[in-house]
């Protein structure tokens, strides 16, 4: 068989999904063949995913860059379920994967030993992830959808004890609702329309009748419900900082774009199905978006400030993150998606880190002692004991050094301070802000961008706060009973990999901006994507020949 | 049909929902089975209520879709079936385990102060 470089583009579903399902034929005295089973598969995935990344990007001479179709089963669009490779599916398959090889090792240092079938689990997730990225088919969405959703059950279950039950069982409660919502939600859409593939639905809603096309928003309605749970939007969100917090660390690490999943449908839907109606940016469902997004920040500004924990702390970051990034969305304007894509990946990395961070701080730590820490902070007691002590200068342990700069650059990050990413990323968007593009004609600088611009700072400060807090308490005033963290390498190395990747987005901060101002325009221009689904042509079958001569 | 069918969807759909909003887990979990009965029901009501049709068209054969019946909900409704069936078994261990744990069937874990 000739081998054909469109083929890959099924290959991040079929690796993690093959690996995955080996591994269930493996029994737990076989943890090292399993370990070296699943890095071989993500060191796989993460390969592919920047070649796909490269043949999107680098080989594309048209505005809109190269977008693969892969016809599942050969049949003609727009009958067949097809995966499309574009600029966004390809910047999420390398993020995936880009997360999930640093994940897969922290967990090698003690998590995968916690329980069955991490390594399945996690391989699963990671299938479900980059189908959701790749599908074309809103119910395959679904599906997608579904496997990512039910490998996260069991991560977050993963070490059980009784916060991860209680928080899983709320987590699965909401989501199984959230599940059935999609479902109502596509069969409205289908009802409507007659079709589930996006390219083809793209074609169809401009041609509906106004008697139907209320129905039709009124299932894009139920639908986007679905994706704002999961993206967390407010109010919404109540669930998310609870399970992240309980979730064991590498699974939390991988759950930091597990709600991008929700924004990167959102925004990929929204736009293609309404993107070409002029009133959409005026209309509720950019409005729902922006306010909305204007209270996740708000209400995750609030639970920042306001968490006792650092594992509560991050999981309200993912709020702020969320939020920001729905805003962005909301205000549908080109220059700002290219931004936001930009601190999506940026914020989703830099949250991964820290999920992981936080469980090696507090490895060292009593629990009760760290919440008692920060409330009596909050009411104003000092520790008299300590006022009278010498002040004697203590030489800070490695390890604890090496934690701190990790800590401190995530804390940079989410702040959005220069030098790192974070603060490219929010600056880009500010600047987008306020030079809106000259195609909307509009000059003035709105309210709302005044009023996103100063959530979006606060939300920094409120950050800034937040992290100079507990990290003194952890790394410069430790209390009596903390113990120096073991560590092992193979636990940190991860968390500076995560992080020198934000840091050569920095350096690369040019290159990668133009590859995001390209997702952009062809998200807000999804013509391109749309003929090239429709008229991707049938796989033709080369071998009939020969077998005739057989 | 037409009236028998919503309100099946309906009765289902309102029970479900109640239940689902109630303290005990059991109550939980049944109310997520009623839902995904309306559900299921919901999606089949989108691809038109036809009688006596058959789904499948003879290959080669002049099609009038007027005489057959939408297969694709149906085939949606498979797959809805299958997967809530497999999430429902997997958030009844959860329930085991929780009501294990904590020595409550209460959906927070413990009982409210009275």
């Amino acid at each position: 068989m000739r081998f054909s470089p469109e083929h890959l583009v099924i290959a991040p579903v079929l690796i993690p999904l093959i690996a995955g399902a080996l591994q269930l034929f493996l029994d737990d005295r076989g943890r090292k063949l399993k370990a070296t089973l699943s890095v071989l598969a993500t060191v796989a995935l993460l390969i592919i995913s920047v070649w796909l990344l490269r043949f999107t990007y680098v080989n594309s001479h048209a505005s809109a860059g190269k977008i693969t179709v892969y016809l599942l089963g050969n049949w003609p669009p727009p009958f067949a379920i097809n995966l499309v490779l574009d600029h966004l599916s390809a910047m999420m398959l390398t993020l995936t994967a880009t997360l999930a090889l640093p994940a897969l090792i922290f967990s090698l240092g003690r998590w995968h030993k916690s329980g069955a079938h991490f390594h399945t689990l996690f391989l699963l997730l990671l299938m479900g992830l980059n189908g959701a990225f790749l599908t074309g088919d809103l119910f395959n969405l679904f599906v997608f959808f579904e496997i990512m959703l039910a490998a996260s059950y069991g991560l977050v279950l993963h070490g059980s004890g009784l916060l991860r039950v209680k928080a899983g069982l709320h987590y699965i409660a909401i989501n199984l609702v959230a599940s059935f919502l999609f479902l109502i939600g596509v069969a409205l859409i289908y009802g409507v329309t007659g079709t589930l593939n996006m390219a083809d639905l793209a074609l169809k809603i401009p041609q509906i009748s106004a008697s139907g096309y209320m129905l039709l928003e009124s299932g894009a309605a139920v639908l986007s419900v679905a994706f704002l749970i999961k993206a967390g939007m407010w109010p919404l969100s109540f669930w998310l900082p609870a399970t992240y917090a309980a979730a064991p660390a590498p699974s939390a690490a991988i759950f930091a774009i597990m709600s991008k999943v929700g924004i990167y449908v959102l925004l990929r839907l929204t736009l293609l199905f309404f993107g070409n109606n002029p009133d959409f940016p005026d209309g509720p469902g950019a409005q729902i978006l922006l306010y909305g997004g204007l209270a996740t920040i708000g209400f995750g500004t609030v639970g920042v400030l306001a968490s006792q924990t650092l594992g509560r702390f991050a999981g309200f970051s993912v709020l702020v993150s969320s939020g920001t990034l729905l805003t962005s969305i909301g205000l549908v304007q080109t220059g700002v998606t290219a931004g936001a894509l930009f601190y999506l990946v940026s914020s989703t990395l830099a949250i991964s880190a820290l999920f992981m961070l936080i469980e090696l701080i507090e490895r060292g730590q009593n629990m009760a002692a760290s919440v008692l820490a920060v409330t009596m902070e909050a009411f104003g007691y000092q520790d008299e004991e300590t006022e009278n002590e010498e002040i004697v200068g203590v030489a800070i342990p490695r390890t604890i050094a090496v934690l701190g700069t990790c800590f401190a650059a995530c804390a940079i990050l989410l702040i959005g301070l220069p030098p790192l990413s974070g603060f490219i990323a929010k600056f880009v968007i500010l600047s987008a802000l306020f030079s809106p593009d000259t195609a909307s004609q509009a000059t003035d600088i709105t309210a709302i961008s005044w009023g996103f611009t100063a959530l979006l700072i606060l939300s920094g400060l409120a950050t800034l706060i937040a992290m100079s807090r507990s990290g003194i308490h952890t790394f410069w005033a430790p209390s009596v009973d903390t113990m120096l963290p073991r560590v092992l390498l193979i636990e940190i190395l991860p968390i500076a990999a995560l992080l020198g990747v934000t840091l050569v987005l920095t350096i690369q901060a040019g290159p990668v901006m133009r590859f995001m101002e390209a997702t952009a325009t062809s998200l807000h221009a999804p013509h391109p994507y749309i003929e090239k689904v429709m008229n991707t042509p049938r796989a033709t079958v080369l071998s009939q020949p020969e077998e005739q001569v057989e | 049909m037409e009236l028998i069918l919503s309100l099946g969807i309906g009765i289902l759909a309102g029970s479900g929902v109640w239940l689902l909003l109630r303290p005990r887990t059991y109550q939980v979990i049944i109310g997520l089975g009623l839902l995904s009965y309306a559900v299921n029901l919901f999606i089949f009501s989108v691809g038109r209520l036809v009688m006596n049709n058959p789904p499948v068209t003879q290959a080669g054969a002049q099609v009038d879709s007027a005489t057959f019946a939408d297969p694709v909900p149906q085939a949606l409704i498979l797959t809805a079936i299958v997967i809530g069936f497999a999430t429902t078994a997997l958030f009844l261990v959860i329930l085991l385990a929780a009501r294990g744990l904590t020595g409550t069937d209460h959906v927070d874990g413990k009982e409210p102060d009275r």
